[in-house]
């Protein structure tokens, strides 16, 4: 069983399929879109700010804030793309095609991935420059120290999104499961456990939380976040092996 | 060929495969027969890989499923269910399988011809009627041009004539030299096909035997006697060490008894009969009885309290453990 034969095959899956067209849209349009509005917001409110604020204006991590929304349409995709096996009956026609489940699932983990960062790459660029002809005279160039890095690291963020998604799905195999815990965990319960005091220390690991590290170039000064930026990516790495191997191991075990 | 040794499928408590042997072979139809839940899907399931057995053994050619490289190429199989994403279109569903066996692309337009779905390929499945998908699903088997077939109930959802292409089809297949191994829980419809015979009951081999074989032992024969003078008929009968079972409304059956012999004997004895006629029991009748057997097996061995109809049992049983 040849590897390219299978991601070959997990291709033509995933591009004859209309829910990647509409979920990956939909991470572009809503993340550059939102951004782009927020960003018109800040150039409004810098002038009302305060000499701290100010210091901290952050106009990449500013014109990245559609991701929080934009996300949530990556996870769905990132879910469907594997709970659809399942909730089809593809799953028993998949693998007797491909037996051997570590292929089957890593190959299509590798083109759904390798799509999500494309994807996760043009939405970052689309979101800085439109994001920064917003903000005006407060904008960032690409050139400035850090931008470039968290550009990149934003359509990187997108991509581990995605992967953590397929992961949970592979756990989970039901979409409305995964759906119901994976959107409301990232669009509510993590940031809630990332900014609360109480809950902050613990809350900074969770793999949006420490992942989002990378697309911050201005640190806030109090802050005391104990990774930088890639350290941060990585910890979201972990969070996304974890969720794969789990994946993985109850493919092995599972009866399809 | 397809080889199954003690496979054995156990859910918690429930034992859905019960330590079946035996060999599918090529060249020839073979039925998969069992009513309902007994056991057929997930033994066809753990052929392909996809149900781990819990105890025994299943290989295709020699080889555990997933030794086999391309196993689309060694074996072809229609499952029970849709077992495919419907907004996807037939051609690219059967892209995706060939790509990942590495078969070639104009292959898929021959098998979308053979199964006469040329004309929706680039269709969405979800609009398919069960006809439809039954051919997809054939063409997904054919995919590889394997030597092995199998298919679990392929002609649930056609219509007459999708079932008579079906059956042509498969022998047809078989005629090839490849092995062909259907599912069914009619006895009617193996008996068109098929030339031999696996039949399960709850999991457990009930009859592995050719069809012309299952013919010989199973076409029942028996009297049907009806007589005004029931008690005296069944008193006369009894000495004369004729077992006779009453089967409601005043009818004896008398199995394998000749009709010359008991009518002599009721003359002897004075008796009226109503009506005397030489029977053949059905091959549906046949298999009914050898299933609900393993029924009555079960509740003997188990735990279950369902009392067993006693005299019907002893026919067939010899056979059935020897």
């Amino acid at each position: 069983m040849a590897v390219t034969q299978v991601v070959r095959s997990e291709w033509t899956k995933i591009r004859s399929v209309a829910s990647t067209v509409w979920t990956l849209s939909l991470v572009v349009v809503v993340t550059v879109a939102l951004g782009m509005l927020i960003s018109a917001l800040s150039k409004n409110e810098f002038d009302s700010m305060n000499a701290q604020d100010r210091a901290e204006f952050d106009p990449t991590f500013i014109s990245f804030a559609g991701m929080s929304l934009g996300q949530l349409a990556m996870i769905v995709f990132g879910v469907l793309v594997v709970s659809n096996e399942y909730s089809t009956g593809m799953i028993r026609t998949s693998l007797a095609a491909v037996p051997q489940r570590g292929s089957f699932l890593f190959s299509k983990i590798a083109v759904a991935s390798g799509l999500a960062l494309l994807v996760g790459l043009v939405t970052s660029f689309a979101a800085f420059f439109l994001g920064q002809a917003m903000l005006g005279s407060h904008r960032a160039e690409i050139g400035d120290p850090g931008v470039l890095r968290a550009v990149l690291g934003g359509g990187l963020y997108m991509a581990l999104i995605a992967m953590f998604s397929m992961g949970v799905a592979a756990m989970l195999r039901s979409p409305m499961l995964s759906l119901g815990i994976l959107m409301p965990f990232f669009f509510l319960i993590s940031n809630i456990l990332g900014n609360v005091d109480a809950t902050k220390k613990v809350g900074r690991y969770l793999p949006d939380q420490a992942g989002s590290k990378i697309m911050q170039v201005v640190t806030p000064i109090d802050d005391d976040t104990p990774y930088g930026p890639w350290g941060g990516l990585g910890i979201m790495g972990l969070w996304v092996l974890a969720a794969l191997v789990g994946g993985y191991v109850l493919l092995r075990k599972r009866d399809a | 060929m397809i080889e199954l040794e003690g496979l054995t499928k156990r859910y918690g408590e429930k034992v859905a495969v019960n330590n079946l042997s035996f060999t599918v072979r090529p060249g020839i139809v073979t039925g998969f027969l069992g009513p309902n839940g007994a056991g057929k899907s997930t033994t066809m399931r753990m052929i392909l890989g996809l149900d781990h057995p819990t105890a025994g053994d299943v290989r295709i050619d020699g080889k555990h499923y997933p030794q086999l490289k391309d196993p689309l190429t060694y074996i072809g199989a229609l499952l029970e269910a849709k077992a495919w994403h419907g907004g996807r279109t037939a051609y690219n569903h059967l892209l995706c399988l060939a790509q990942s066996n590495g078969i070639p692309r104009s292959r898929v337009r021959e098998v979308l011809e053979t199964v006469g779905l040329t004309a929706v390929a680039k269709k969405k499945t979800k609009g398919f009627s069960m006809g439809m998908g039954q051919r997809l699903g054939i063409a997904a088997a054919l995919l590889g041009d394997p030597r092995i077939l199998m298919f679990d109930e392929p002609v649930n959802g056609l219509d007459p004539e999708g079932i008579h292409w079906i059956r042509t089809l498969m022998k047809s297949l078989a005629a090839q030299g490849r092995t062909v191994f259907v599912s069914s829980h009619l006895m009617s419809e193996m008996a068109l096909t098929a030339e031999h015979l696996v039949v399960i009951g709850q999991g457990r081999l009930l009859a592995d035997t050719s069809m012309a074989d299952f013919i010989d032992r199973n076409s029942r024969s028996y009297v049907r006697v009806r007589s005004p003078q029931r008690e005296r008929l069944l008193d006369v009968l009894h000495q004369a060490g004729i077992v006779a079972v009453e089967s409601g409304d005043g009818v004896l059956e008398v199995d394998g008894g000749k009709a010359e012999h008991i009518g002599e004997l009721a003359a002897q004895h004075r008796i009226t009969l109503h009506e005397l006629s030489p029977q053949q029991a059905s091959l549906e009748e046949a298999f009914m009885r050898l299933t609900a057997e393993s029924v009555e097996y079960h509740a003997h061995s188990g735990t279950s309290a369902t009392s067993p109809e006693p005299p019907r049992q002893q026919w067939g049983d010899g056979w059935k453990r020897g």
